[in-house]
C-alpha cells in the first residue's frame, strides 16, 4: 500500500496509536481502583482513525474530537496527563475539573474544540469555524468525528448541509463502529454505506477501511487536500468496529461474540505492525524502544494525577461569565480594507445560475422509458400512496 | 439626528459595528438580498458585501452552531432568528453548547443571537412568544430586552462588544410603533442595568419592552387617582439588577411586577424572590404581578387582547395594591 510518509513518520502513528491504546487501558485499571470519577469510553479497535485522520492536518488547522478521539487529543499535542486529570477530575486538568472525559480543548494554540455530549453540534460548530477561517484569509481546515448513530440527529443534517452550501473547508469523519450504544447501525440508518449520506449534499464523500491506519491517514490527507483547495466540505466514512461497551459500564453483551472474533483479526495495531514490518520501516528494538517510552511517559503521567489536588470546592460558583479574563481576536491574514465599504460593497442581488424548472428531461437521450429503472419508482410511489388512502 | 424607530436604531448598531469592526458578521435567514423578514438588516448586505451578511439555509441550529465556531475564530457573529419564537430549535446548541462554554473549558463565545418577539400583532401561537425565561434560567447567557430605540442601539452596541453570548430580545411591536430622537455620536448602554422611567412614591411597578410603555400609560392614569408610581425598566433580565428593584422597593414599599410573558415561571416570580429575601421588612403589601394567560399565544385579536396585560389591567392592580 503506497504511502507518502516518511519512516519517522511512520513509526510516529504507531507511537500514537499505541500511546491511544495503552493510556486507555491504563484507564481501565484506574477505573476498577474506582479513580476515574465518571463514565470512562474506549476506542480499542479505533486508534487507526483518530489517529491517521488527525496526523493529516497541518498545525493552522482545526479538530474538534468526540469520546472515542483520544487518539487525535494526543496527535494535537495533549499529552497523557490532560487526559488522565480530567478524567479524574483533578485541579490540574485543562478543565479544572469543571467538566471530564475528553469534554476539553484550547483555542489558542492547539485549535482543538471542546466536544458537548449532544451528537451533531460539532458539525456547524466546525462548518463556522472554517467560514470564519476563509473570510479571516487563514485557508484552513476544519476537522471533527461522528459515529454512525450520531448521523441521526437533526443537526447533523443542518450542519452538513450549511457545509455544503458554504463549500467550507469541513473535513468530517463517520466512524462507524457499528453500534449505537447497544442499537446495531441497521436499525439507526437504512443505508450499507454512511459515506451515501454526502449524496444529499452534493459533497465529495469516501468509505475507508477504518482498521487500516496507511489507507486512513492517505484518504484523510487526501480529503484535507480537496477542502484546503476550496473545493467544500468531505465526508469519510471509516469503516470499523467497537470492540467494548458504550463506556466502561457495559458489558455489551447485546454484540454477539462472533462478531468481535472476526473484527479481532482485523486489528489496526496488529496490522499497522505487520505493515510496519512487511516494509522494514523499524526492527524489533525500534519497537522495544518506542513501547517502552510509552510506559515511561504513562507511568510518570498516572503519577502526576494521581498526586494532583481535587479542585478548591469554591470554584463551582466561578468563571460563568468572561469578565475579561479572556481575550477575543481574529487571527487576520488577509488586508482588512477587503471587508470593509467601499470595497465590501456589492449589488443586493443572488447571482442564478439556473431558473429551476419542472424536472422533465428535454433531451431525448434522457427519455424514460416505462420499462427502465428510473420510470419503476413513481409507479411504485403511486402504488403506496394509494394503499395509504 | 432625526427621529429614529427602534428598528432602525437596531440598524443603525448592526451597521455602526461593522463599520468599527471587521470582525463584526451578520448570520441569518433571508438577512441579505431581503433585507430580512422585519427588514431589520435592510441595505447591510450592499454595504458590507456577502461575506458579511450569510444568507442561510433554514436550519437554527446550524446557524447558532456556525456562529459559535466564528466566535471560537475570534469573530463577533450576530445572528438573526426570523421570529423568535424560532429559537426553540437550536435550543440545544444555545443551552448546552453556548452557555456552557466558558464556564466548562474556558472558551468565551462573543455572540449575539437576536430576534423579533413579542405579541400584540396576531400572530398566532409561533410567531408571538417571548420565551426569554428558558434562558434567563440558563447561567452563561445574558438576556437583554430594550424597550426603546436608544436602549436598542446602545444595548446592541454593547453586546456585540461583550465577550459573552448575548440573547437579544427585540419586541416587534415596536419595531415601527416609537421613534425617538438618538445622538449623532458613538454610545453604549451598559447590560445588567435597569433604569427608572418615571419616579414615584406610593408604589413600585416594575416592567420591560413593550410592557414598560403599557405600565408608563398606567401610570398616567395612576396619577390621575392620586397614586404616584415609580416605574423601572430592566432592560436587562440577565443579570437581573437586583440594586434598582431593591432600592426602589425600599422607597415605595409597594411592588407591582408587568410582563408580558406568561405568568408561571415568568421573571415576576424570581423578582419576588429577590425581595422577600431582601426586603420583606420594607414590604407594606403583597406582591403583584400582571402578565399573560399561562397559554399559547392566541391568534384572534379579541383572544389575544384577553390573553395580553394592559394599561387596564395594570392600573386595576396597582389600585388594589396602593390600598394596603
Amino acid at each position: 500500500m503506497a504511502s507518502t510518509l516518511t519512516r519517522e513518520q511512520h513509526l510516529e502513528l504507531y507511537y500514537y496509536m499505541r500511546l491511544n491504546r495503552e493510556l486507555e487501558e491504563q484507564m481501565v485499571r484506574l477505573f476498577r481502583q474506582n479513580k476515574i470519577v465518571g463514565g470512562l469510553y474506549s476506542s480499542f479497535g479505533q486508534e487507526a482513525i483518530s489517529v491517521g485522520t488527525a496526523y493529516a492536518l497541518g498545525p493552522g488547522d482545526w479538530i474538534a474530537p468526540m469520546i472515542r478521539n483520544i487518539g487525535a487529543l494526543l496527535v494535537r499535542g495533549f499529552k497523557p496527563r490532560d487526559i488522565l486529570t480530567q478524567h479524574m477530575a483533578r485541579y490540574t486538568s485543562p478543565t479544572l475539573g469543571k467538566d471530564g472525559t475528553s469534554h476539553f480543548g484550547d483555542l489558542k494554540s492547539r485549535h482543538v474544540v471542546s466536544p458537548i455530549s449532544m451528537l451533531g453540534d460539532l458539525i456547524p460548530v466546525m462548518t463556522g469555524i472554517a467560514m470564519a477561517g476563509r473570510y479571516l484569509g487563514q485557508k484552513i481546515v476544519t476537522m471533527t468525528w461522528i459515529g454512525d448513530g450520531g448521523t441521526s440527529t437533526g443537526v447533523f443534517h443542518e450542519g452538513l448541509n450549511l457545509a455544503a452550501v458554504q463549500k467550507a473547508p469541513l473535513v468530517l469523519i463517520v466512524e462507524n463502529n457499528q453500534w449505537a450504544y447497544s442499537t446495531p447501525v441497521e436499525r439507526q440508518v437504512p443505508l450499507k454505506d454512511l459515506a451515501d449520506r454526502a449524496k444529499a449534499y452534493g459533497i465529495e464523500s469516501a468509505i475507508v477501511d477504518g482498521n487500516d491506519a496507511v489507507a486512513v491517514e492517505r484518504t484523510a490527507r487526501e480529503a484535507v487536500a480537496h477542502a484546503r483547495a476550496g473545493n467544500g466540505p468531505v465526508l469519510i466514512e471509516a469503516k470499523t468496529m467497537r470492540m467494548r461497551g458504550h463506556a466502561q459500564h457495559d458489558a455489551a453483551e447485546y454484540v454477539p461474540k462472533e462478531m468481535l472474533e472476526a473484527w479481532k483479526k482485523r486489528d489496526p495495531l496488529d496490522r499497522y505492525e505487520k505493515f510496519l514490518n512487511e516494509n522494514k520501516l523499524w526492527d524489533a528494538k525500534t519497537k522495544k524502544e518506542i513501547d517502552a517510552r510509552i510506559t515511561r511517559e504513562i507511568q510518570a503521567d498516572v503519577e502526576f494525577a494521581e498526586n494532583s489536588p481535587f479542585p478548591p470546592p469554591e470554584l463551582a460558583g466561578q468563571g460563568v461569565y468572561c469578565d475579561g479574563c479572556h481575550t477575543v481576536e481574529a487571527d487576520w491574514k488577509r488586508p482588512k480594507e477587503e471587508v470593509m465599504p467601499p470595497r465590501s460593497s456589492v449589488k443586493p442581488e443572488w447571482p442564478l445560475k439556473q431558473f429551476g424548472g419542472n424536472g422533465a428531461r428535454s433531451s431525448p437521450a434522457n427519455k424514460v422509458s416505462p420499462k427502465s429503472k428510473p420510470g419503476k419508482k413513481p409507479a411504485r410511489l403511486a402504488a403506496r400512496a394509494k394503499a395509504g388512502r | 439626528m432625526a427621529e429614529t424607530t427602534y428598528l432602525e436604531a437596531i440598524r443603525q448598531a448592526l451597521a455602526e459595528e461593522m463599520d468599527r469592526d471587521p470582525a463584526v458578521v451578520l448570520i441569518g435567514e433571508d438577512i441579505g438580498v431581503y433585507g430580512g423578514a422585519f427588514k431589520v438588516s435592510e441595505g447591510l448586505l450592499a454595504r458590507f458585501g456577502w461575506e458579511r451578511v450569510i444568507e442561510t439555509p433554514i436550519s437554527e441550529s446550524a446557524i447558532v452552531g456556525a456562529a459559535v465556531g466564528m466566535s471560537y475564530a475570534g469573530l463577533r457573529p450576530v445572528a438573526e432568528m426570523q421570529f423568535i419564537d424560532f429559537i426553540a430549535c437550536c435550543f440545544n446548541q444555545i443551552t448546552n453548547f453556548v452557555a456552557k462554554s466558558h464556564y466548562r473549558w474556558g472558551a468565551p463565545v462573543p455572540m449575539v443571537l437576536r430576534g423579533p418577539c413579542g405579541g400584540g400583532v396576531h400572530g398566532g401561537p409561533f410567531h408571538s412568544a417571548n420565551p426569554e425565561m428558558y434562558f434567563v434560567h440558563t447561567p452563561g447567557l445574558k438576556v437583554v430586552c430594550p424597550a426603546t430605540p436608544y436602549d436598542a442601539k446602545g444595548l446592541l452596541k454593547s453586546a456585540i462588544r461583550d465577550n459573552n453570548p448575548v440573547l437579544f430580545f427585540e419586541h416587534k411591536f415596536l419595531y415601527r410603533r416609537i421613534k425617538e430622537n438618538l445622538p449623532e455620536s458613538d454610545f453604549t448602554v451598559p447590560i445588567g442595568k435597569a433604569v427608572v422611567r418615571r419616579e414615584g412614591r406610593d408604589l413600585t411597578i416594575v416592567s420591560y419592552a413593550a410592557m414598560l410603555h403599557t405600565s408608563l400609560e398606567a401610570a398616567a392614569e395612576l396619577e390621575k387617582e392620586g397614586i404616584d408610581a415609580e416605574v423601572i425598566d430592566l432592560r436587562t433580565l440577565l443579570p437581573l439588577d437586583r440594586d434598582a428593584i431593591l432600592d426602589s422597593v425600599r422607597k415605595t414599599n409597594k411592588l407591582l411586577v408587568v410582563h408580558e410573558d406568561t405568568r408561571t415561571g415568568g421573571i415576576a416570580g424570581e423578582i419576588a424572590a429577590v425581595v422577600t429575601e431582601s426586603a420583606f421588612e420594607d414590604l407594606d403589601g403583597p406582591i403583584r404581578r400582571v402578565t399573560s394567560l399561562d397559554t399559547p399565544v392566541p391568534y384572534a385579536p379579541q383572544l389575544e387582547e384577553y390573553f395580553l396585560p394592559n394599561s387596564a389591567k395594570v392600573v386595576a392592580a396597582a389600585r388594589e395594591l396602593a390600598q394596603y
